[in-house]
């Protein structure tokens, strides 16, 4: 049986390592996958708690996740694939238009 | 009293025909146009007649088409009303419209834009009439506004040559001082009235109500109108718009600045007559003003050589007299004056338009002569209008001028009488001296103007046989109590009460040969000097006297001296220093101001998402520091 804590401190580490390739990668799709991360990481943390508590709750909530990760890859591609055929390139630093 | 809902369609109908003009005037071509708002005319004066023949002995008819403004307990309606004095002013605005609407489908038939002078006219006719079926003070200045504009833009119809739109401009901003004065004396009367709990612009209510007001309030208020209708009727000091106005077409100038608009200044004196009744001082200043303009602006038309400029000089010395009347309370007198004014007057400017369009657009007289037999219908009527402004016997000059005078003598104002008399004799003087030098003698036109020298067509020559009738007869309405009597101070008794007589008939007979012996004076004295065989009229006179008469006192000059140049310093003054610093100054600092501020800030926004998501997640963090450090 693992601890609770190892479960949690796994799921920092993951959050971390999305919010820092959210911050700093050059390219959309990885931003992206890096969203996806982070989102997981989260489900990860209800899971472990939920069977902590010996509570439903946490589960239902990580389907909720799910089907709402799962929405926002749909629309976060096609507005890359969008964004590509505009601009030919999908470098987040390049796109700086919207500014006073 | 009675309602009826016929009247609103007396201004409406020229309203509308101008309407149509506006907007469909091209498409349906100049003669139709010009038909249609000539007929329009004629429907108004139908309508004006009938309802002239319908009002009741003592009565007023009235008509209520909606409130207009709803305040509290004040309340003013967009209603008309007709009684005596309003009847009699419909019928000449109508009557001599209808006669100059038709004169102007012969005038302006060369014109391109003859379209545009019938929208404008029938304009006018609306606004001119709103202003005498106003039931209200307020309704009475929309149309004393209105007139105001139309008369502007007449002026300024041939728009191409600049002088005309600055003629224009003058006339429209020199009444703009006098609609001061006006306005102001309806805030007054507002005011000091609703300090009585007594909230109405309505002629009726007014005259009910005038007894709550201090003397010292209906002097002020009465004082602040009449400036008004010193601008809008061409009064000393406020005159010299008139003669400039003559730029605009001659029919406009028989209608508007000599028949109709710039009377209106009189109409609205007699239609307060209950408020100027109360005031001496104002009637003496009025009197005073009236008589003075009558007598200068006479001695002005002595010497001048433009056809119409005569004319313009003679209206302001005619509207002078109308206002000395006033002066004496003898509001009746006033508006016969006009009455019989809007006739002659009416008939010389068309007369002087037909002797201008045949001779191809010249007006100075130095260059005319001898036409009599070329025009003999324009000069027969001109002859008959001449006569009767002059003042001849039993014209109707003659029995309006020697009303005003008889009233004005049998008042005791001698000195005022006096000047009167002086200004009859040069008004018979100028007037033969103009119809002397225009019809008879040699003809000084040049080859090219004599060669097409034609009378003018019928559709402009019976306007003026009616109208000249119009300068014999219109004058029997108001003959003195030694000949038959007047039925015009019967008529109009319902609203200026009984006419008092003083004075002795003998002593009337006495005044008024002696008024005749001074203008027969002027008409021989003319005769010696420009009609004469062997005379020469286009002789220049020299001489002091004449050349400030000429020069028309110099008024112009001092004006423009005096006024219009300190004026405009101070206009550079303020464009050149004021609005670039202060007020740009102002309204650019705040902007840069703004932007100088916001560099600092903006720097933040960058557009690039991965920084808002860093400063998202370092205020995210932040939080999470913030609420650990509270845990432990």
């Amino acid at each position: 049986m693992i601890a609770l804590h190892n479960y949690l401190i796994l799921s920092a580490v993951i959050f971390s390592i999305g919010v820092i390739g959210v911050l700093i990668r050059r390219n959309l799709i990885v931003v992206l996958m890096s969203i996806e991360l982070m989102l997981n990481a989260v489900n990860l943390t209800f899971i472990a708690f939920s069977r902590y508590l010996g509570s439903t709750d946490g589960q239902v909530i990580v389907f909720f996740v799910m089907a709402v990760a799962a929405a926002e890859a749909v629309i976060g591609l096609a507005i890359i694939i969008s964004v590509y055929r505009h601009r030919q390139s999908l470098d987040p630093q390049e796109m700086q238009l919207l500014k006073w | 009293m009675m309602s009826s809902d016929l009247l609103r369609w007396i201004p409406l109908i020229p309203l509308l025909a101008s309407a149509i003009n506006l907007f469909f005037g091209r498409a349906i071509g100049k003669r139709p146009a010009g038909a249609l708002a000539s007929a329009a005319v004629g429907a108004s004066f139908a309508l004006a007649f009938y309802v002239f023949w319908q009002l009741p002995a003592s009565g007023v008819m009235r008509d209520l088409v909606y409130t207009w403004i709803q305040s509290g307990s004040f309340q003013i309606n967009l209603s008309f009303q007709v009684d005596a004095l309003t009847a009699v002013m419909l019928l000449i605005v109508t009557g001599i419209g209808l006669l100059i609407h038709i004169y102007s489908l012969g005038y302006m038939a060369h014109d391109a834009d003859m379209v545009r002078f019938f929208v404008y006219l029938n304009l006018f006719i609306f606004f001119m009439l709103v202003l005498v079926m106003g039931d209200n003070l307020l309704l009475l200045f929309v149309g004393w506004e209105g007139v105001g504009l139309c008369s502007y833009l007449l002026i300024g119809f041939w728009y191409h040559d600049p002088n005309n739109a600055i003629a224009g401009n003058k006339a429209f901003i020199v009444n703009r001082i006098g609609d001061l004065g006006f306005i102001l004396g309806i805030f007054i009367l507002v005011a000091e009235l609703a300090r009585q709990g007594v909230w109405t612009l309505d002629f009726a209510e007014l005259a009910k109500q005038v007894k709550l007001l201090s003397p010292a309030t209906i002097t002020l208020v009465t004082f602040l109108l009449f400036i008004g209708a010193t601008g809008k009727s061409a009064q000393l000091p406020l005159f010299v718009w008139l003669p400039d106005a003559m730029a605009g077409p001659t029919p406009v100038s028989a209608l508007i600045h000599a028949a109709t608009m710039v009377t209106a200044g009189v109409y609205m004196t007699a239609r307060l007559h209950f408020l100027f009744a109360l005031a001496p001082a104002t009637l003496a200043l009025i009197a005073v003003v009236g008589a003075a303009t009558a007598f200068f602006a006479a001695t002005i038309a002595l010497t001048q050589n433009d056809i119409k400029k005569v004319l313009a000089y003679s209206t302001v010395s005619q509207l002078g007299y109308m206002f000395l009347a006033v002066g004496m309370g003898a509001f009746g007198a006033a508006i016969f004056h006009v009455f019989t004014h809007a006739f002659f007057k009416a008939c010389l400017f068309l007369g002087s338009g037909s002797v201008i369009h045949a001779l191809g657009g010249e007006q100075d007289m130095r260059k005319m002569g001898g036409l009599k037999s070329h025009m003999p219908r324009t000069y027969w009527t001109y002859v008959v209008a001449t006569l009767a402004i002059a003042g001849a016997p039993f014209t109707a000059g003659f029995f309006s001028k020697d009303l005003i005078l008889w009233q004005t003598f049998s008042h005791g104002a001698i000195a005022l009488w006096g000047v009167g008399l002086v200004t009859a004799g040069m008004t018979a003087f100028y007037m033969f001296r103009q119809l002397f030098m225009v019809f008879h003698g040699e003809c000084r036109a040049d080859e090219h103007a004599k060669a097409h020298l034609h009378e003018s067509p019928a559709v402009m020559t019976w306007p003026l046989m009616i109208l000249a009738a119009g300068s014999i007869f219109t004058g029997w309405l108001g003959a003195p109590e030694y000949l038959w009597g007047s039925r015009w101070d019967h008529w109009l008794e319902p609203i200026f009460g009984k006419v008092a007589h003083h004075g002795a008939v003998s002593t009337e007979l006495l005044v008024t040969g002696l008024t005749l012996a001074v203008v027969a004076a002027g008409i021989y004295l003319a005769y010696l000097m420009y009609g004469k065989p062997g005379a020469q009229p286009a002789s220049v006179p020299s001489g002091l006297l004449h050349k400030i008469s000429l020069n028309k006192y110099y008024v112009d000059e001092i004006y423009d001296f005096a006024l219009v140049r300190p004026f405009t310093l101070v206009a550079k003054f303020f464009a050149s220093i004021v609005d670039p610093w202060v007020i740009d100054g102002a309204v650019n600092g705040v902007a840069a101001t703004t932007r100088g501020l916001s560099t600092i800030w903006r720097g933040l926004q960058s557009g690039n998402v991965q920084h808002y998501a860093a400063m998202f997640v370092t205020g995210a963090l932040a939080l999470l520091a913030y609420y650990l450090g509270q845990l432990s």
